[in-house]
């Protein structure tokens, strides 16, 4: 990086540190934030898409879509989400190849599952046999990203299916006298005054997600975590320019003052946001910011 | 070799006990129930041990974090900022490494550098700071009167802080605690996969459901089994802190006793 890295034998002290912090392996670990805030962007529009189709397909009078909606919702409850996540990604990975071999492979003969192996024809594999690494990776990412917004969007169904509880059923029952259809008032009615009740819910959600980002390393994903792990071992001499010791400790206390300080810049934003939405609203909190004022 | 042959091999697998080659091949159902099963074991040690002895560290840093002192208020405040506020995967990996170097300058901590004291502790510590401020906000919802009604009995103190505040305390915060205990349970499914080794392949139950899995290639079989028994465990858990909710609310009228709900909101 700097000009004077190319003896790092002769440096100590900070100007050591300076090469050492730049190298290329590093730079691979300050992208890979990137890939976590990727992946942050990515999941949470996706994942609210998921949850409000959850939580409207729950509340819908449509029996057997109404019991899909309580289960997707219910899925997240009594189970460890880093089973869900383990089981995901190799499930939809599957799902995605034998829906491809169903198509592409139609008079193919063989079992798909034989003993132990998963097969299936060769034009159906995803990624293609013959791809080049990043489809690999992209596909990786894909799928851990879709992973993350179907376990979330059971989180955010949950919190949307309460918000849309929580709306006053005078509200539906006056848009039910003013003659609006079903769908009138749910669309009019109900979706735009559910966000007030459903904010507390999903900041939290947000915070939740942010610290699950980690477990994008069970995933196959080459993340922080795994970044960290692979530059922090003991590093000899012989394979690197900059030896040192075990420093995986270290690496891992600036991974967690990291997701310390983003919590804490999430929480005082989303403070924030909540304050500026219960503005004017006829709640315990719009009255104490009102008394407050005055 | 029968299903009880296999029960008889695996059922105490995970701590050591009986067969010690792992199955490899043609593998059955049975095979995995009685694995899976087997390292529920596991779980149930962290998740118990954990809530037990962070109980008391929990109580202790709720009534710090309450304190006027700065001195006893501040460390609290950051003990439970910390450990809420970071990943509890980053937690692991963190001390694991951190017990790693502990352990070349000072052999006194070798335990800590395996599962069963490591992660124990790390649990004790997070499961401390979440239940932190759930008693820290029951304690600040408790009525005015109560307090008032003892100030004009004469308490103060510890009669005062043992006969009035703390059950009221522990009455209020109990729904929010049981979830805390579910999703402690849940949470010690993490400690395989987060740095520290599982000897011997004696792991948790996500560890043999995992271990399933990769040799199958077919995940539809040990998750489902790993889903059973933890939704049987969580059960367990409402069933068992429903009793204690129930004798906490004894006294109250049934329409005013506070109702446990399952609230799905923590990945740690």
């Amino acid at each position: 990086m700097f000009s004077y890295c190319s003896e790092p034998d002769a440096l100590s002290g900070l100007t050591w540190l300076s090469c050492y912090l730049t190298t290329g392996k590093h730079t691979s670990l300050y992208l890979s934030f990137g890939t976590v805030l990727t992946l942050l962007a990515i999941t949470a529009p996706v994942a609210l898409v998921f949850g409000f189709g959850g939580a409207s397909a729950a509340r819908s009078r449509f029996a057997p879509l109404s019991w899909l909606g309580k289960a997707y919702i219910g899925i997240v409850r009594g189970v460890p989400d880093i089973a869900f996540f383990l089981f995901f990604v190799i499930a939809l990975d599957q799902g995605f190849e034998w829906v491809r071999h169903k198509i592409k492979c139609p008079d193919w003969d063989q079992p798909i599952r034989q003993g132990n192996d998963f097969v299936v024809c060769a034009a159906a594999k995803l990624p293609l046999g013959d791809a080049a690494q990043w489809v690999h990776e992209v596909y990786g990412f894909l799928l851990a990203v879709l992973t993350f917004s179907i376990i979330f969007g059971a989180f955010a169904a949950n919190v949307l299916y309460g918000a849309m509880q929580a709306v006053p059923r005078a509200q539906i029952e006056t848009a039910e006298a003013y003659g609006m259809s079903h769908r009138q008032a749910f669309w009019r009615i109900l979706v735009p005054q559910m966000w007030v009740y459903a904010l507390p819910g999903l900041s939290n959600l947000w915070m939740v997600l942010i610290k699950a980002t980690p477990l994008l390393f069970l995933l196959g994903v080459e993340d922080i975590v795994y970044w960290a792990r692979e530059l922090g071992g003991t590093k000899t001499p012989k394979f690197t320019d900059y030896p040192h010791g075990d420093w995986r400790m270290w690496y891992f206390a600036a991974l967690l003052i990291f997701y310390l300080l983003f919590t804490k810049v999430s929480e005082v934003v989303l403070d924030r946001i909540m304050r500026r939405l219960t503005r004017g609203q006829a709640t315990m909190a719009g009255e104490a910011q009102r008394k407050a004022a005055a | 070799m029968s299903c009880w042959d296999t029960v008889a091999d695996y059922a105490l697998r995970s701590v050591g006990i009986g067969e010690r080659l792992l199955p490899r091949a043609d593998f059955t159902i049975c095979q995995q129930i009685t694995l899976i099963g087997s390292g529920m074991i596991w779980n149930i040690y962290f998740g118990v041990l954990a809530l037990l002895s962070g109980f008391f560290l929990a109580t202790a840093l709720a009534m710090a974090k309450a304190a006027h002192s700065p001195l006893l208020r501040k460390p609290a405040e950051w003990f439970i900022f910390v450990f809420r506020g970071s990943p509890l995967f980053i937690q692991f990996f963190f001390a694991y490494f951190l017990f790693l170097s502990l352990k070349g300058v000072f052999p006194v901590f070798s335990p800590l550098t395996s599962a069963w004291a490591g992660a124990l502790v790390v649990l004790f510590f997070n499961t401390s700071a979440y239940s932190a401020e759930i008693f820290y906000g029951a304690m600040q919802s408790i009525p005015k009167g109560d307090i008032e009604a003892a100030d004009a009995y004469g308490m103060s103190g510890w009669p005062r802080f043992h006969r009035i505040i703390w059950p009221t305390m522990l009455r209020l915060a109990w729904p929010a605690y049981t979830n805390e205990a579910i999703f402690l349970f849940h949470a010690t499914a993490l400690v395989f996969f987060s740095g520290f080794p599982a000897t011997q392949q004696m792991g948790d139950a996500l560890y043999y459901a995992n271990y399933f899995a990769d040799k199958t290639f077919n995940p539809f079989i040990p998750y489902p089994i790993l889903a059973c028994y933890f939704i049987a465990l969580t059960l367990t858990v409402i069933g068992l802190f429903g009793t204690v909710n129930r004798r906490l609310n004894r006294h109250l009228p049934q329409t005013q006793r506070g109702k446990i709900r399952l609230r799905p909101m923590l990945v740690r």
